[in-house]
């Protein structure tokens, strides 16, 4: 390998890596771009048009103060763009089956054993009680005050919120900058507009305002674009002052976490009872370290563990489901009937048939990768990846063949029926990492539809797929119907 | 990659894996619980455990304790335009590489004489503290 594979290029999630991932930034950066365009082009125009007239006839602090507002609000908000929001690294492959197993045996403890498990967990903080929601994408409890982004795909500790302006999350680690920016923002807005006035005032000194702005075009659209941002700015920086004050995020407001309105006294149990030192803490506590390791090299253990599995779907998902898509086979032990490939949970379920039942075609039934929805937008970028699928599966299924055809010479040698693994073994060489990350989505499908892990053992199943499993006889009942 | 390397990882691969969660009974800073979790009853004192959790707790009250140095240190950093972390640590990571040197030390004198490896909890998020039972192979499963 020439190239040594970094974390970042693996992460599990949607978020978007730069400069060989030091920069860390949401999946969708259009509006990032637009406010970026709307600050540097108002402050271009009002440097160019406003300011030259200002120095000699008000102060020449003006583009003084002007430029250091600009670098501060830019630096913050690019600091809020780039920094990682405080991402908590998904569960390894070990530590998901230990909670499992945690939640199995607390499940056991209670009577009304026949239901699933609660996937809450409830722990005290100072005295106040918070229920812990367990993620099925991280496979953690959700440390309190932490939060899955639907959009970044990741669990975020002390979310705040997602926010398109700064294309990033808000959480721990950067809501200190993002709280500067509005704040430095809002200043910087209100500056620049009544500079823009006074400019204005004094060019229509002794004339009408319509001649005044003939002169300088340029002071009605920097007029315009501060005017119309300021009322959204000002009313963000005070909601986030409050907001800063009695320590609380804007999803925990918007929950109403904390408010008595729904029963109960639910205070606040993380403020520190003082406004001034909460606010402090926010701007001037100590720096969290990121807990993702984004420039860290993969080693070969890593990749055991599964920590990088879940990356898959995002990367390699062409390859996945053209495997249960309509590529076919000829299997060589029943005379080159062609039969669908199907993905590795189908596999599951027949491959306790024996070889002779092969000889009637079977239908399996496609899962369509949309219901492996669960409800975190995966269902916007499918289509896409549908298109690609169809592009590639004729010149896939081409290639199918053609390993096919070599491994009929060996079959012709070999002709153990219970080689049942053989078309995994060619989907494999095309991507060894791209079966786990599906199943571990189909057991998702599962479990939100059936609840059937609370029952089963699923991950045993998973690991052993020629065994009897109770997961078998859905493939036989099903099959049975198809036939 | 050497030989060495992958029997290191097939040893760690297969043994049995105990996890010590944080607690959050003081609030959300980093501490983790003190009990001793069951599966390493009899691998480990309890006092030796509780040693090491209650040290990694006190280092991590240092890390987000709110002193005058950290005060400093963010206005500092706020003027600086955030820039300031480009060349000067932050005194979080200065405690987070006491940390590593910790669990290093740790290791070396209690965990790995008695077969078990503690791994620094900053490599699994601040989630959990992971303990290997290092000699005691999972029963694979048919």
């Amino acid at each position: 390998m020439s190239h040594a594979t970094k974390k970042w290029e693996v992460f599990p999630g949607r978020n978007k890596f730069c400069f060989d991932g030091k920069i860390i930034m949401g999946p969708d950066v259009t509006i990032f771009y637009i406010n970026i365009f709307l600050i540097v082009g108002t402050t271009l125009l009002f440097i160019i048009f406003e300011c030259p007239y200002l120095t000699v006839k008000v102060s020449p602090f003006i583009p003084v103060i002007t430029l250091l507002l600009f670098i501060f609000v830019m630096s913050t908000l690019l600091k809020t763009s780039f920094t990682d929001p405080g991402i908590i690294p998904r569960a390894t492959a070990d530590e998901a089956l230990y909670t499992e197993k945690q939640i199995k045996i607390t499940a056991c403890g209670d009577v009304s054993a026949d239901r699933p498990p609660p996937r809450t967990k409830e722990i005290f903080i100072r005295g106040q009680s918070v229920k812990l929601k367990y993620c099925f994408t991280c496979k953690i409890f959700r440390p309190p005050r932490a939060s899955h982004c639907s959009l970044c795909d990741n669990c975020v500790d002390h979310f705040d919120h997602h926010c398109p302006w700064v294309g990033n999350c808000v959480g721990r680690r950067n809501y200190r900058y993002f709280y500067l920016f509005t704040v430095a923002l809002s200043f910087y807005i209100a500056f620049v507009f009544i500079c823009t006035c006074i400019h204005l005032y004094f060019l229509s000194e002794n004339r009408v305002v319509v001649e005044a702005v003939k002169d300088s075009p340029a002071s009605v659209i920097v007029l315009l674009v501060t005017f119309f941002s300021c009322w959204s700015v000002f009313g963000l920086a005070v909601f986030h002052t409050y907001l800063a004050a009695s320590n609380q995020t804007t999803n925990e407001d918007i929950k109403g976490s904390f408010s008595n309105k729904r029963g109960g006294s639910s205070r606040n149990p993380y403020t520190s009872g003082n406004g001034c030192s909460n606010c402090c803490y926010v701007l001037c506590g100590p720096f969290s370290p990121s807990l993702i390791d984004r420039e860290g090299f993969i080693t070969p253990d890593l990749v055991e563990k599964n920590i990088i599995n879940e990356r898959q779907p995002t990367k390699m998902n062409t390859s996945t489901y053209v495997s249960s898509n309509t590529a076919t086979v000829h299997y060589p032990w029943n005379g080159m009937k062609s039969y669908p490939v199907m993905n590795q949970s189908q596999k599951m379920q027949s491959s306790v048939i024996p070889g002779q039942q092969f000889n009637k075609q079977i239908f399996i039934e496609k899962s369509s990768p949309t219901s492996l929805d669960d409800g975190n937008l995966y269902s916007k970028r499918r289509p896409v990846m549908y298109e690609k699928v169809d592009e590639q599966t004729e010149q896939n299924s081409k290639l199918f063949q053609k390993k096919n055809q070599l491994e009929i010479d060996i079959s012709k040698l070999d002709l153990d029926l219970d080689d049942i693994e053989t078309p995994s073994s060619f989907v494999d060489n095309k991507n060894t990492l791209c079966l786990e990350p599906l199943s571990a989505s189909k057991l998702k499908l599962l479990h939100d539809t059936t609840m059937i892990e609370s029952a089963l053992d699923l991950d045993s199943l998973e690991e052993s797929t020629s065994s009897v499993g109770a997961n078998s006889h859905a493939g036989l009942i099903k099959n049975k119907h198809m036939i | 990659m050497s030989s060495a390397r992958l029997s290191n990882i097939s040893s760690t691969q297969n043994c049995i894996k105990v996890y010590v969660q944080r607690d959050y009974s003081q609030g959300t800073l980093v501490r983790f619980q003190t009990h001793l979790p069951d599966e390493l009853i009899d691998k480990l004192e309890l006092s030796a455990f509780q040693y090491t959790v209650n040290q990694l707790n006190n280092f991590f009250e240092e890390a987000e304790s709110t002193s005058c140095k950290t005060y400093c240190q963010g206005c500092c950093a706020c003027l600086t335009a955030y820039l300031m972390f480009i060349c000067v640590e932050s005194h979080y990571e200065k405690v987070l590489k006491k940390v590593a040197r910790f669990v290093t030390e740790q290791n070396e004198k209690i965990y790995a004489p008695r077969g078990l490896l503690l791994v620094n909890p900053a490599e699994r998020g601040l989630r959990v503290i992971e303990i290997l039972i290092i000699n005691q192979p999972v029963i694979s499963r048919a």
